[in-house]
């Protein structure tokens, strides 16, 4: 289960980071992208790997171990939207690079 | 005469804080009014000169007023305010000059120029210098000596179209800022040494610092930062380029104040520092030389200004010599002397302004034989050069005879005994003949020809000032005893204590050495200058020294540092291109990663658990990521399917693992980003596989990629797997399982910490989302494609071709039934929407989700009905819902501050509503409410800004054709 999700986690950083490294805009988008979902993984994984824990209180007398970590949940779930946002800006900032300078390269000339 | 006493808590923060909320005011205060910002100055340098004086009575007697404000008192960092008779000595010329030079400026300074700012400025320079006097820890003095430095740079550069005020400006806060940089680490190594950065401990240190090894060191800092402020030899030569300020500033920091904040500081310094060979010899000769050089210079310079400039270096050299010399005798010249040049200097300068201002130069060539038409200025700059050139019955004339007697005092070393005394009658010689200079060639001789028109007196209140001060000099140097006595007791029993010696005030000291000294200089001064005066006139340039020119060593060190070398290490370590830049921050990543956890990886378990359903899931995740890595060029919708395959998985991930927030949100933000990226595809270049022409050089930087990539995500994958499969250790999380429901209302903690423990953050994340939507939206306002994607994309052409106006609506054609369907579900997906807002705090939902899901109800509308369709009946309005979204955030927590709980507290209760039962009613719901507004409005602006490209007809970028808009007018 943990070796699962650490190889996961890699091959997501490892995909996203040669893709961060690639020349055109669009390759930078989807390599953000990736390096997100492995970031918001490797948080989520800092509150160990829990099946099958209620994320739900059951009410005022709950016992707490029996629940699941939401320290990074709630980081994670900031990450999501934050990552979300980064992507349309990033997008828009391309979009109007390529409108201005006629090329998807990252540096805005060469091919 | 019996004055209210003023608690120090009240008195000394107020002045040393006054002008700064002063200078905010007159910046923040509407419009450029001259009279309004003239006034306000006036009013505030008049309360502060009056509570400056009133203050005395509380330290004639040697007492020591002390304001602390504690900032960080673990750390020993206090702000201290300290008023003892030096300070309060600078107190007063600061505030009282700052007064006298705010009613000149009021007549000097043009109503065309920027009037608020310079007052502003003048209020926070006022602000400085009182806050550096005043200043009872050393660490907060060098954080005041350095804010002096830099107001007065915006003061020096005030007319800053002018390129000299630039420059001049430049140098003086250059060379000054370097000082100040030293002083800032001479303080700290004087902390250590003491122990302690409380002025109050460093004075009563006695030897400890002299006889520190460390002494040496935190000389030499210590110098040059009061060297560089009190333009000491060799860096004496930002003084006479910071001439181009404002005349009223040139009078203010360059006579009065900044320059004395050296000379200041050695004074304040001098009771434990000055007991040692190596500061008598550095600080005497230092002085003695700038006083010669000075005074030398100051005899050929033709501008006015240039000669009050060189003339005040001498007089600081005069002052840092007698502080060289290191008796108590000296140090109470020296005090005399910094308060009787002040008030001489800044008349001079004064009345240097009132010429300039009437005749439109400063240049002695032209000017001559002004005493028939400025007679009264005339009679005030003739006294105030007596004043300068040590004329008896002048205040000059007192600190100078002083200064001539201890430079006559036996010394056993011969060098000492002739250096001092000939060195200071040759300098108040070359002092005499500058003085006479001065007078002779401006206000005597012919009436000037060269002047473009006729000068006359100015307005009597600008000449208010300068009578005020000459009126000093003269009551100063006619009855000390009544005047300056009292002030000058203070002073010096601050710095001198029980070491204060005797010493007499009075005129007449009989027939002295010294008064033989002064007879000299006087009769050498005139010899100098009559038989030349012609050509002291129209030399050209300092004999001698010419070579001798800091300024141009500056100039060329600055050239070479910030040109030549910059250039090199830009050539050298520099690049435009990105791609090197990242690749260089993830090796540096990497190896930090490594350095940091190798040592820690200790022995990794073996896996004990497997799950084949998550083994599945990411068997396919997996691919995917790596599919869409290696697809990104040449197949974007490929490409962007499997990262949505990726970002699956990952979904499944948090579901599985107890994340049911975390897998909603993910799963909406997937498909909002993939909406988001398919408008934005159609206006990427097209781009098809080039068959096997991948030259050698590319192919060799993928590898070397390929191979960063590899070991990054080698490394993560085993650091991931490091931390999992050890305990945790104990965090926080615990207090948040405990009081989400007791102190939050609800049970679904997630959300309960989005939106009550850990509310600023989410209000700082909703200003992210909404300033994210805002620029997407600008950037695409004026959106250009580029020329090869401006055209209809093929597949509408190709529709079109086959029938005409079919692309435009495809929902009626094949679409007809999905369109249906999706239009039916509008309201089901609002209802959802409000339900997971509603039920956000108990149950996983919330401001987010909510948001999206609402978001995503109008993405449908635009699948369906087309672009126009939609914005044609959209009405709600995105930049409103941004607003309001934000706007309630706020203020359900400003809401808390008015009942008086800190910022963002959330109560709850529970309403009982008929048919629904029992609904818990948090006020984190409202702030809830305002996230899912903004949510609302941010993806919904994006979306529309983006979507509504395809309908436009936008100019392509470089062509100059008339805009063709179609559409509706408020998207454009």
């Amino acid at each position: 289960m943990e070796l699962t999700l650490a190889l996961a986690i890699g091959v997501l950083s490892a995909s996203g980071v040669y893709l961060l490294l690639r020349p055109r805009t669009f390759q930078v988008i989807i390599g953000l992208s990736l390096v997100s979902y492995a970031v918001n993984l490797f948080i989520l994984s800092m509150g160990r790997l829990r099946m099958d824990a209620a994320p739900i209180l059951s009410g005022a007398d709950a016992d707490i171990a029996n629940y699941a970590d939401p320290v990074p949940q709630a980081l994670v779930l900031t990450a999501i939207v934050i990552g979300f946002a980064m992507t349309a800006l990033f997008l828009v900032v391309l979009l109007a690079a390529r409108g201005l300078s006629g090329s998807d390269h990252v540096d805005g000339k060469g091919d | 005469m019996p004055l209210p006493s003023i608690p120090t808590d009240f008195a000394l923060p107020l002045l040393c804080f006054l002008p700064f909320l002063a200078s905010i005011f007159v910046l923040a205060a509407p419009g450029e009014k001259i009279r309004g910002a003239a006034w306000v100055t006036a009013v505030v340098a008049a309360i502060l000169s009056l509570l400056s004086l009133a203050l005395f009575p509380s330290i004639a007697n040697g007492e020591v007023l002390i304001s602390r404000i504690e900032w960080v008192p673990q750390l020993g960092l206090n702000l201290t305010l300290r008023l003892d008779g030096l300070a309060w000595l600078f107190a007063v010329l600061i505030t009282c000059i700052g007064f006298l030079v705010v009613l000149y400026a009021r007549y000097y300074m043009s109503p065309k120029d920027p009037i608020a700012r310079f007052h502003a400025l003048l209020l926070a320079f006022m602000g400085a210098m009182i806050g550096l006097v005043m200043s009872g820890n050393i660490i907060q003095l060098a954080i005041f000596w350095e804010l002096t430095s830099l107001v007065s740079f915006l003061l020096i550069g005030y007319w800053y179209h002018r390129g000299d005020a630039r420059d001049g400006a430049r140098m003086a806060l250059i060379i000054t800022g370097t000082g100040g940089l030293a002083l800032f680490v001479s303080m700290l190594v004087i902390g250590h040494i003491v122990g302690s950065y409380e002025l109050d401990d460093v004075l009563a240190s006695g030897g400890k610092i002299v006889e520190s090894p460390l002494y040496p060191v935190a000389l030499i800092l210590f110098l040059l930062g009061a060297f560089t402020k009190s333009a000491q030899f060799p860096f004496q030569f930002w003084l006479p380029n910071a001439m181009t300020a404002p005349t009223p500033v040139s009078a203010y920091l360059h006579s009065a104040t900044m320059v004395k904040a050296g000379v200041f500081i050695l004074t304040r310094f001098w009771p434990v520092m000055h007991d040692h060979q190596l500061w008598f010899w550095i600080v005497t000769y230092t002085g003695l030389a700038t006083l010669i050089f000075g005074a030398y210079t100051a005899l050929f310079q033709r501008d006015l200004k240039g000669l009050l400039a060189y003339s005040t270096i001498s007089h600081l050299g005069l002052i840092t010599t007698l502080l060289g010399m290191g008796t108590p005798l000296a140090a109470v010249a020296a005090i005399f002397h910094i308060a009787n040049h002040a008030t001489f200097k800044a008349s001079l300068f004064m009345a240097v302004g009132i010429i300039d201002h009437e005749t439109g130069t400063r240049d002695v060539r032209k000017l001559s034989g002004l005493r028939k038409y400025l007679p009264f200025t005339a009679t005030l700059a003739i006294i105030a050069s007596a004043a300068m050139a040590g004329v008896p019955l002048l205040n000059g004339f007192l600190s100078k005879e002083m200064f001539f007697t201890e430079t006559a005092e036996f010394d056993p070393n011969v060098f000492v005994n002739l250096s001092l005394p000939i060195g200071a009658t040759l300098a108040g010689m070359l002092s005499v003949a500058y003085s006479i200079k001065f007078v002779h060639g401006v206000f005597f001789g012919p009436p000037p020809t060269e002047l473009e028109k006729v000068p006359h007196e100015p307005p009597a209140l600008m000449r208010r000032p300068i009578e005020i001060l000459v009126l000093i000099c003269l009551a100063v140097g006619i009855i000390p005893g009544i005047t300056i006595a009292p002030y000058l007791a203070a002073a010096v029993h601050s710095v001198l204590g029980a070491e204060t010696p005797y010493y007499s005030l009075s005129v007449w000291h009989g027939f002295n050495l010294p008064l033989i000294m002064s007879i000299i200089a006087m009769v050498g001064g005139a010899v100098i200058y009559v038989p030349y005066y012609r050509k002291l006139r129209d030399i050209d340039g300092v004999p001698l020294t010419r070579g001798l020119v800091g300024q141009r060593v500056f100039e060329r060190i600055l050239v070479t540092a910030t040109n030549r070398w910059a250039r090199h290490l830009v050539g050298a370590f520099g690049t435009q291109r990105l791609q090197p830049q990242i690749f260089v921050v993830i090796f540096l990543a990497l190896a930090a990663g490594i350095a940091a956890g190798w040592a820690r990886m200790g022995n990794l378990p073996l896996p004990d658990s497997f799950d084949p359903v998550l083994g599945l899931v990411w068997l396919l995740g997996g691919i995917s990521a790596l599919a869409a890595a290696q697809q990104a060029k040449f197949h974007r919708l490929a490409s962007m399917i499997l990262m949505g395959g990726a970002g699956l998985a990952t979904c499944l991930t948090f579901a599985w693992f107890s994340a049911p927030d975390l897998a909603l949100t993910q799963l909406l933000a997937e498909i909002a980003t993939t909406v988001l990226i398919l408008l934005g595809l159609r206006w990427l270049p097209k781009r098809s596989p080039v068959p096997e022409s991948t030259p050698m050089a590319a192919r060799l930087r993928r590898y070397r990629d390929v191979a960063l990539a590899g070991l990054v995500g080698l490394g993560t994958a085993l650091a991931s797997y490091a931390i999992m499969t050890r305990s945790a250790s104990e965090g926080i999380s615990d207090f948040f399982l405990a009081n989400a429901y007791k102190e939050g209302g609800g049970t679904n903690v997630v959300n309960v910490m989005l939106v009550d423990f850990r509310g600023f953050d989410t209000m700082g994340e909703i200003t992210v989302l909404g300033v994210v939507a805002l620029t997407v939206f600008g950037l695409l306002r004026r959106f250009r494609p580029a020329s090869d994607s401006a055209e209809r994309p093929e597949q509408q052409r190709v529709l079109d071709e086959y029938a005409p106006g079919s692309s435009e609506n495809v929902a009626d054609d094949f679409l007809r039934i999905p369109a249906l369907i999706m239009n039916w579900m509008f309201p089901v997906v609002v209802v959802v929407a409000i339900y997971m807002l509603m039920r956000g705090h108990d149950l996983p939902g919330g401001g987010f989700i909510a948001g999206i899901i609402m978001s995503l109800a109008f993405i449908l509308q635009y699948l369906a009905g087309g672009t126009r369709w939609v914005e044609e009946r959209l009405r709600i309005l995105p930049l409103l819902w941004i607003g309001w979204g934000l706007l309630l955030a706020l203020l359900t927590g400003v809401g808390a501050m008015v009942l008086g709980a800190p910022f963002l507290t959330s109560a709850f209760a529970y309403a009982d509503i008929p048919l629904i039962g029992k609904v818990p009613m948090a006020t984190a719901l409202i702030f809830d409410l305002g996230v899912f507004a903004l949510v609302v409005g941010a993806t919904v602006l994006m979306l529309i800004a983006l979507a509504h490209q395809s309908i436009r007809r936008p100019k392509v970028a470089g062509s100059n054709k008339p805009k063709q808009r179609v559409g509706a007018d408020k998207w454009n």
